[in-house]
């Protein structure tokens, strides 16, 4: 599929846009922000944008949600009837698990950062600088 | 006028945490425990469970809810549930693999379909994992709140 | 072959076990941390002897019973037992090392827990069949490091830990978005089908993308330059034991094996990708050593060293031939070997002096004779003087750059190692020949079990050059280099085995 900005903006493209814009808001609060509460607030938005990404990879247009119950399952013959098609399972799964890692991460971060307040006295990146060299 | 109380908040918050602290508890074990048939299992379940914990402590202020469940009991609770999903994926290999669904078929373990006790191993993961998140999520907010100055 | 689950399940059980226990006495955590890794070896030889019996096809276990595509597998063959059996010998030195080290610390049984859930994520990472098990087993392995690099809480270890944590994620992130990526193109996420996908559907541009993103993400975790300025402040800060497992094989393990594993094995090499890691390789090798020779700090000087061996590493794979391949695995385990062993020298003369800057120091070998003397070996392994090991390693790499027609990175690769070698001879004067400081007369030897752990480690410096000859090379090296050559024929041979 070739590039053009027609399908660039199209329906089916806008929303991965979106969603590496709003990693990139992510990567500039890592990469420019002193505080290092904001640091941890940007990597949550990097690991927000990507879990979106992911989900958005699953989608089907028109899905329905991927749960078998009594009304589209029929148990003796182990069949599926749906109508409509089923989104994809697997990234949702995925996701469960990337956010599970990325809650440890902060909180971990957070922690950090509140011992590193306690022993420098400021959030300041610009004043952790025992490590030279 | 109402006086501001020294710990946890107004009156009118602590009025209605006594009311909704035992719900919210309880729609968490309802999460948990039908993970195999609605959305949601253990690691969502148990961060509703933990989320009621939390919500004790902001209406009434930490010593209440330290007497609730304390720093020791939230640790061991919460290798408890690790050691327990490990257990359980261990006994599998009874079966023959790591993790085999072992609780199939036979008496006295029958099993439908779309029916609570059924799917095997799948109900006691997601105790195992409620407990260990629920427990590990309000340790670490207990360690962020109790964390005092020391040099 | 039933016993593959276990080397996820015994150390996973003994970290939580280590977490109810541990914290009656000190006693029980010392006992329960030592037993996991001794386990672990005996297993990860076991699993050697059985492979060997089944003449190093692989083994695929089926995890739960679900065949795979639909379920995730375990995949032994010879590159994952390579890596298996220098991850757990280097832990059990580790362990046998912070039994009286770890004294100075608190919370003993806060760091044994830590300890095993990153031997966990490693052994994990190297035997997983399936690529989103793999990047569970990193981020595991990754959280867990970022605690121990900050275990100490003092001020420089906070800032360190802090400034490997956020980089660290960000890696882990363009991780993600590769799988992500390559989960919408292929839909499957085993590694075997993803290989077998690959080769149906025609040439795209986005399988460049992914490896573009790959090499970003795993280049990070392998501290290749540009991306290692998180390396020589996060491996200093750590407790002895720590950095060595760190500097040996973590990043050895969740970093250059995750990147060939998914590289040569599943998306296929093309030139222009070898080239891009001959030139990472040999930048790392000459950066390393040139800030290394300007340090006066005992483990930050280490740590640089370890970017420069790691260029070597990622150099002698990169060259793509068998015999360049052979020399870049070799020195994968070689290093982690003398590595680990200069890290717990500098660490026993941290115990017993209390200081790591160089010219504080002065003649402990006087006072600290075994010390001294491993110290000694190992530096003559990592300048590579025969016959050690590290000299056997060098000299393959630099015979297969001849080979390729390269012969200007063989001419760095000998310059490198001269400096090498320089920067060595420094330590070797400062801190053990020479007179002794005034401050330091009463030092004593250190104690017994680090004793223990260090010598092993110099006996397997000295006779690891003895895995070259023909017999031997065939049972442990040798399979590991088919692997990798065999590059995207890994996923017929897997789907041939699913037993």
């Amino acid at each position: 599929m070739e590039f053009s900005w027609h399908w660039c903006f199209s329906k089916k493209m806008i929303e991965y846009l979106l969603c590496l814009i709003l990693f990139s808001v992510g990567l500039y609060c890592i990469l420019v922000k002193r505080n290092l509460i904001k640091i941890i607030i940007g990597l949550g938005i990097m690991e927000y944008a990507i879990n979106l990404f992911f989900i958005l990879l699953g989608y089907k247009s028109g899905g329905q949600f991927p749960i078998l119950s009594k009304e589209n399952f029929n148990i003796e013959h182990f069949t599926l009837n749906i109508t409509q098609p089923m989104v994809d399972p697997i990234p949702q799964a995925l996701i469960l698990t990337a956010i599970v890692i990325g809650l440890a991460v902060t909180c971990l971060l957070i922690a950090i950062a509140l011992r590193i307040y306690e022993k420098y006295g400021s959030y300041d990146i610009r004043d952790l600088n025992k490590l030279k060299g | 006028m109402i006086k501001k109380p020294e710990h946890g908040m107004t009156l009118i918050v602590k009025t209605i945490t006594r009311y909704t602290v035992g719900l919210i508890l309880l729609f968490g074990i309802y999460i948990v425990l039908h993970g195999h048939l609605t959305p949601g299992g253990g690691f969502a379940g148990g961060v509703i469970v933990a989320l009621s914990f939390v919500h004790l402590m902001l209406a009434f202020g930490k010593e209440t809810a330290i007497k609730k469940m304390s720093e020791k009991a939230s640790g061991i609770l919460e290798s408890l549930g690790a050691v327990l999903f490990v257990t359980i994926a261990l006994l599998g290999l009874t079966a023959g693999y790591f993790f085999f669904n072992f609780i199939t078929g036979h008496r006295p373990f029958e099993t439908s379909f779309f029916r609570l006790f059924s799917s095997g191993i799948i109900p006691f993961c997601n105790i195992a994992i409620c407990l260990k998140v629920g427990a590990g999520l309000f340790g670490i907010f207990l360690a962020l709140v109790f964390f005092k100055k020391n040099d | 072959m039933l016993l593959m689950p276990f080397f996820v399940g015994v150390p996973l059980l003994g970290a939580f076990l280590n977490s109810i226990l541990g914290k009656i006495s000190d006693r029980i955590s010392d006992f329960i941390g030592n037993l996991v890794p001794a386990t672990l070896v005996v297993l990860s030889f076991l699993s050697l002897f059985t492979l060997k019996s089944l003449n190093f096809t692989p083994f695929v276990y089926k995890m739960a019973g679900w065949v795979p595509p639909f379920g995730i597998c375990f995949v032994l063959d010879g590159l994952s037992i390579l890596m298996l059996i220098t991850v757990n010998i280097i832990a059990l030195t580790a362990t046998i090392f912070s039994i009286p080290y770890m004294e100075k610390y608190t919370d003993k049984w806060k760091y044994y827990t830590l300890f095993l859930l990153m031997l966990t994520a490693m052994n994990g990472a190297v035997i997983t069949g399936d690529i989103f098990n793999l990047f569970v087993w990193l981020e595991i392995g990754a959280i867990s490091s970022y605690a121990l690099v900050a275990f100490g809480t003092e001020q420089e270890e906070l800032e360190a830990s802090f400034k490997y944590a956020v980089m660290s994620s960000s890696a882990s992130l363009f991780i993600l978005i590769g799988i992500g990526f390559l989960y919408s193109y292929t839909s499957t996420l085993n590694m075997a089908d993803i290989g077998k996908t690959l080769l149906e559907k025609p040439n795209s541009t986005l399988v460049g993308f992914v490896s573009v993103l790959f090499l970003l993400g795993f280049g990070l975790k392998s501290a290749l330059v540009p991306f290692h300025s998180w390396l020589p402040d996060a491996h200093p800060s750590a407790p002895a034991p720590i950095s060595a497992m760190l500097s040996g094989v973590l990043i050895k393990s969740l970093g250059v094996y995750a990147l060939t594993r998914v590289i040569f094995n599943i998306i296929g090499t093309t030139q222009l990708f070898l080239e891009i890691l001959v030139i990472l390789g040999s930048i790392s090798m000459v950066v390393g050593v040139l800030l290394a020779l300007y340090q006066w700090d005992y483990k930050r000087l280490l740590a640089y060293h370890s970017i420069s061996q790691v260029g070597y590493i990622i150099l002698g794979i990169g060259l793509g031939t068998p015999f360049g391949i052979l020399g870049g695995l070799f020195h994968l385990v070689n290093h982690s070997v003398f590595k680990s062993l200069l890290f717990l020298t500098s660490g026993a003369v941290e115990y017993t002096t209390g200081t790591r800057d160089l010219q504080k120091m002065g003649g402990l070998s006087t006072k600290m004779p075994v010390t001294g003397n491993t110290s000694l070996i190992a530096s003559m392994s990592i300048a590579g003087i025969p016959p050690f090991n590290g000299f056997w390693s060098k000299l393959i790499i630099v015979i297969a750059c001849i080979q390729a027609n390269k012969f200007w990175l063989a001419l760095i690769a000998i310059i490198v190692s001269i400096l090498t070698l320089a920067s060595f001879l420094k330590i070797q004067k400062y801190a053990f020949f020479g007179d002794l400081k005034e401050g330091l007369q009463s030092i004593k030897e250190a104690p017994v079990l680090m004793c223990i752990s260090m010598i092993i480690l110099a006996g397997l410096c000295i006779f690891l050059g003895l895995v070259l000859l023909p017999d031997i090379k065939g049972f442990f090296l040798d399979p590991a280099v088919k692997v990798l050559e065999n590059g995207v024929e890994y996923s017929r041979i897997v789907f041939k085995n699913i037993r």
